[in-house]
């Protein structure tokens, strides 16, 4: 032994003596005061598990050679994604603190993430069937996506090529979308918190949502397997496209989102209908309307045909004039659609005016025709269906007149 | 203040018209109506096809609340 051990030791004064409570927060004030003691990472074990009735976690986390006690508190807890469990490898960030009560050192855990594949994987697996049994990936909750929406939102990093991807896809398929960029942080522990609020701060604004991650390491997705934000994409009040990561990654969020998109490319494809198809259809439609107003003045002109010329011109003329003009202005409108159009529209518009050219038959007609019916309506087509003595109504363009047949038809 | 038509309503709109129309058992004015109205219709549908440039935006937390700014997409 060594000699000098057997010099005994100061007899301590009393009056320099310090309280355990003085003590205590002499060392809490060393451990607060040490900047390599704060927004700590650790890794370890978790053992000795406990939930305090108020909500709390009390857990010591270990490895081969030490354990610290840890303590997360009920409101980091919730935040956590997941369910803490004895024997999982995880890495913690928090804050290391002594509780002078118990006059030991302690982990006060933010926030954790499982370390390693395998306890990713555990996490994941118990997640997934949690909210399986609730019923959050049944096929009869998803929702259709909009067929028009006027407005996309975008959860995801406003740097990075997913924001870049989905416009580049609208701008050639549906610029017409107004697209709201919702920045979210998506990856670290406070990702799963931002994404959540991104998500319901956009989804006031918007018809669909895309939440969207560009491609990285299972840790780096791993805000995506967390249970709280699953939660708000499934209730979540407009329909949610999911693009996480790349089409192997499969996250808790893209079980629960309406639709799961391979890309954010895909995604946006997904939520654009194609506007060259728009453009067929708008043109089609004005194609229809012209024949069918074609076709209503040819059944027009042939049921008057024949009584035309038994009618009188007169007092006509105004109102001719008037539907002549018209009808200018309808072909004018069908015609003038100018040089701004792309050729593709002009050669089709170019069709629609002039099938809008056979509307001039109209102006013919009512140059001095019109119509004879009967009180109920009935448009008279033949002479001979009239008696001598019948009442009849002459419509014209600006109101009808009686008249009583006096003669037959010759 | 009710907002403008979408392009979706206007289309949807539009072939209404069409589909009136092609019944066939609308009095010669009331056609013209709907035709014009069509024709209002289909203009509408093209501008909006033609013209409209992508919109993309940002949103931010402001002192007010949430607002949103321009976002430039390269």
């Amino acid at each position: 032994m060594d000699p000098i051990a057997l010099t005994p030791p100061p007899r301590p004064a009393v009056s320099q003596a310090l309280t355990v409570s003085q003590l205590a927060r002499l060392i809490r004030e060393t451990v607060r005061a040490n900047p390599v003691l704060g927004r700590i990472l650790v890794r370890g074990e978790v053992s000795n598990l406990q939930a305090a009735p108020a909500g709390h976690r009390f857990f010591t986390l270990k490895d081969s050679g030490a354990q610290i006690d840890c303590i997360l508190f009920r409101e980091d807890a919730e935040l956590l994604g997941f369910e803490l469990e004895d024997g999982m490898d995880m890495v913690v960030s928090g804050d290391v603190d002594l509780f002078p009560r118990k006059g030991n050192v302690e982990l006060v855990v933010r926030a954790a993430t499982p370390a390693g594949v395998g306890a990713f994987w555990a996490a994941y697996q118990r997640t997934r069937k949690k909210l399986a049994a609730e019923g959050l990936f049944d096929l009869a909750r998803k929702r259709s996506l909009p067929s028009f929406p006027r407005r996309i939102g975008v959860v995801t990093s406003e740097i990075g090529a997913v924001v870049h991807d989905i416009v580049t896809i609208l701008r050639r398929r549906y610029p017409m979308a107004h697209v709201i960029v919702a920045p979210a942080l998506v990856q670290g522990p406070g990702a799963p918190a931002s994404l959540r609020r991104a998500l319901a701060a956009v989804a006031d604004r918007v018809d669909v949502v895309i939440v969207a991650r560009g491609g990285g390491s299972l840790e780096d997705l791993w805000c995506f397997n967390d249970e709280g934000l699953a939660r708000a994409v499934a209730t979540c009040r407009v329909p949610v496209v999911s693009a996480i990561g790349h089409e192997t990654d499969v996250t808790i969020v893209d079980f629960v989102a309406d639709v799961r998109a391979a890309t954010p490319s895909a995604a946006a494809e997904l939520l654009s209908p194609d506007s060259v198809e728009l453009s067929a259809r708008v043109n089609d439609a004005g194609r229809l309307l012209a024949e069918e107003i074609r076709e209503i003045l040819a059944v027009s002109r042939a049921r008057v045909k024949g009584l035309g010329e038994r009618m009188s011109p007169r007092g006509l003329r105004r109102s001719v004039e008037a539907n002549r003009a018209r009808l200018q202005q309808i072909r004018e409108a069908l015609t003038d659609f100018g040089p701004r159009e792309i050729l593709r529209h002009r050669e089709r518009l170019g069709t629609v005016g002039r099938r809008l050219d056979l509307l001039s038959p109209l102006a013919t007609l009512q140059r001095g025709y019109a119509i004879a019916e009967r009180e109920d309506g009935h448009v008279v087509a033949h002479a001979a269906e009239v008696d001598v003595g019948e009442a009849l109504a002459v419509r014209f363009q600006d109101g009808r007149i009686h008249v009583h047949v006096n003669e037959e038809a010759t | 203040m009710t907002e403008e038509p979408t392009f979706e309503e206007s289309l949807k709109l539009l072939e209404e018209k069409v589909e009136l129309l092609s019944r066939g058992d609308l009095p010669l004015d009331r056609a013209l109506a709907v035709f014009e109205e069509g024709l209002a219709l289909f203009r509408r549908c093209h501008a909006i096809l033609s013209d409209t440039e992508q919109r993309v935006t940002k949103l931010v937390a402001a002192a007010e609340g949430l607002t949103e700014e321009p976002f430039a997409v390269e």
